[in-house]
């Protein structure tokens, strides 16, 4: 089970509390994560990663384990830790104030 | 027994103002989307209880929201506004080239017929429209390639499509604005649109009276008079005869021409309000006083009204979207500002009452009149 904790505007656009449980088969990955969580939830299409691009918004982050994974590869596999559900894959609002 | 319902966007949520048809007393509901920018909000003519809501964030990009109860209840909708084609190339602050992206929607039109049917103004200005509720959207790209728009720019808000204005009468023929390009008009539906911009005059731009590049804050226009359209631009309030086909200036005797929100009366159309601003730079009223000026020969000839508006030390902005009226007879006049009063008044502008003083900055209202 991977773990996802949204912040808090996409909780409430999503209509969800707490942290969002994914049962992934084969690669667990940015992307692989990002597109069950769009599939379940098709609200948050265009929230995290533009429409057009696919690419993450640019006051998104995603961290995990302590790190500061925005930059990597989006197909690279994520942590052991978040793979295993042990840490979850947080998505983030970048700290901008406002 | 009826009354008057307010859409109120700001940049912290939406919030719905009711009162009956004697607009003593306002319930405040909100915010909805609280943290969200709300560019627009608006409630369709043939269901009052079906409204469209557009809801931004710089984080989490673009929502629609859609309401079928009068704005107690809301479900999000489609947000994929995606462009026709290879969207192209428009000007940049610097006067170079700047790709086409979308950014959010300002302005949610609905049609005067169709509650299911609803058009959306969107920055990088293009103009989107539902068949389905706001499900699903497409560009109607007639405008955004219309031919000028490597000669389009931003405003400082950004070049955003903020205005649209169905003609009753006629539903092939439609207004838009955008700053800063200038106000279109279609007469096919929206399959084609051309410029209807003579008679403008503006600095900052290399040709003063060039066909596109005006930086057009607001339209209006009277239902019963489609022919004649009431401009504030970012100087100069201007109006038109002929559906835009040449413009005359009629700012007369306003203290300062400069603004953004614009009104006309609901039984008058040659009553109509705007609210000067001090210049491009000094977004407050004169002398820290806020007033609404009103004409009721359609320009030229203005008269403040203040009474029950503040008269020192106000430094607050009135935003393009942020005034409206109500189909209430004596027709009620409502704006909203940047420091997130809401002012309102029951007697066409004579007088005015803070409806509410404390929201988030308005950026929009809109009066629906309830049977």
């Amino acid at each position: 089970m991977i773990r996802v904790v949204l912040p808090v505007h996409l909780r409430t656009l999503a209509r969800v509390e707490g942290e969002v449980g994914l049962e992934l088969p084969g690669l667990i990955s940015q992307a692989t994560v990002l597109d069950a969580l769009e599939a379940r939830y098709p609200v948050l299409r265009g929230a995290i990663r533009d429409h057009v691009t696919g690419k993450r918004r640019p006051f998104i982050r995603f961290f995990a384990c302590g790190e500061d994974l925005s930059h990597e590869p989006p197909d690279d596999p994520l942590p052991k830790p978040v793979a295993a559900g042990e840490e979850p894959f947080l998505v983030v609002g970048a700290m901008a104030g406002g | 027994m009826g009354g008057v319902r307010l859409l109120v966007g700001t940049r912290k949520g939406a919030f719905v103002l009711t009162s009956d048809a004697r607009r003593e007393r306002w319930e405040v509901a909100g915010p909805h989307f609280a943290g969200w920018e709300i560019y627009h909000i608006k409630g369709s003519k043939v269901d009052a209880n079906r409204i469209y809501a557009s809801q931004s964030s710089g984080w989490f990009g673009q929502q629609i929201q859609r309401s079928n109860d009068g704005g107690k209840t809301w479900e999000p909708v489609g947000n994929e506004f995606r462009y026709d084609g290879v969207p192209g190339t428009h000007q940049w602050y610097d006067g170079t080239q700047h790709p086409w992206e979308f950014k959010r929607v300002w302005h949610l039109e609905p049609s005067l017929t169709d509650p299911d049917l609803v058009y959306a103004g969107v920055e990088d200005a293009a103009l989107f429209q539902s068949a389905d509720g706001g499900r699903s959207w497409r560009e109607l790209p007639g405008l955004r390639t219309h031919g000028s728009g490597p000669k389009w720019q931003p405003g400082a808000g950004g070049m955003c499509l903020h205005t649209m204005l169905q003609v009753p009468s006629n539903p092939k023929r439609m207004y838009i604005a955008i700053s800063a390009a200038g106000a279109f008009r279609t007469d096919d539906g929206g399959a084609t649109w051309r410029p209807i911009n003579r008679g403008l005059r503006s600095q900052g731009i290399p040709d003063e009276t060039a066909e596109v590049g005006h930086c057009v804050h607001r339209i209006v226009m009277h239902p019963s008079r489609p022919s004649t359209l009431f401009m504030q631009k970012h100087w100069d309030v201007m109006r038109s005869d002929d559906g835009g086909d040449s413009w005359r200036e009629v700012s007369g005797n306003l203290p300062t021409d400069f603004g953004f929100a614009m009104g006309v009366h609901a039984h008058e159309p040659e009553t109509i309000y705007v609210v000067p601003i001090k210049s491009d730079s000094e977004h407050f009223p004169l002398d820290g006083k806020l007033r609404v000026y009103r004409s009721r020969t359609g320009g030229s000839e203005w008269e403040p009204l203040s009474k029950g508006l503040p008269q020192q030390d106000c430094y607050v902005n009135v935003l393009r979207g942020a005034m409206t009226v109500d189909a209430l007879d004596r027709c009620g006049v409502y704006f909203g500002t940047t420091g997130g009063q809401v002012y309102g008044s029951a007697d066409a502008g004579d007088s005015w009452t803070a409806l509410v003083r404390d929201l988030p900055a308005v950026l929009s209202v809109e009066a629906q009149t309830l049977a």
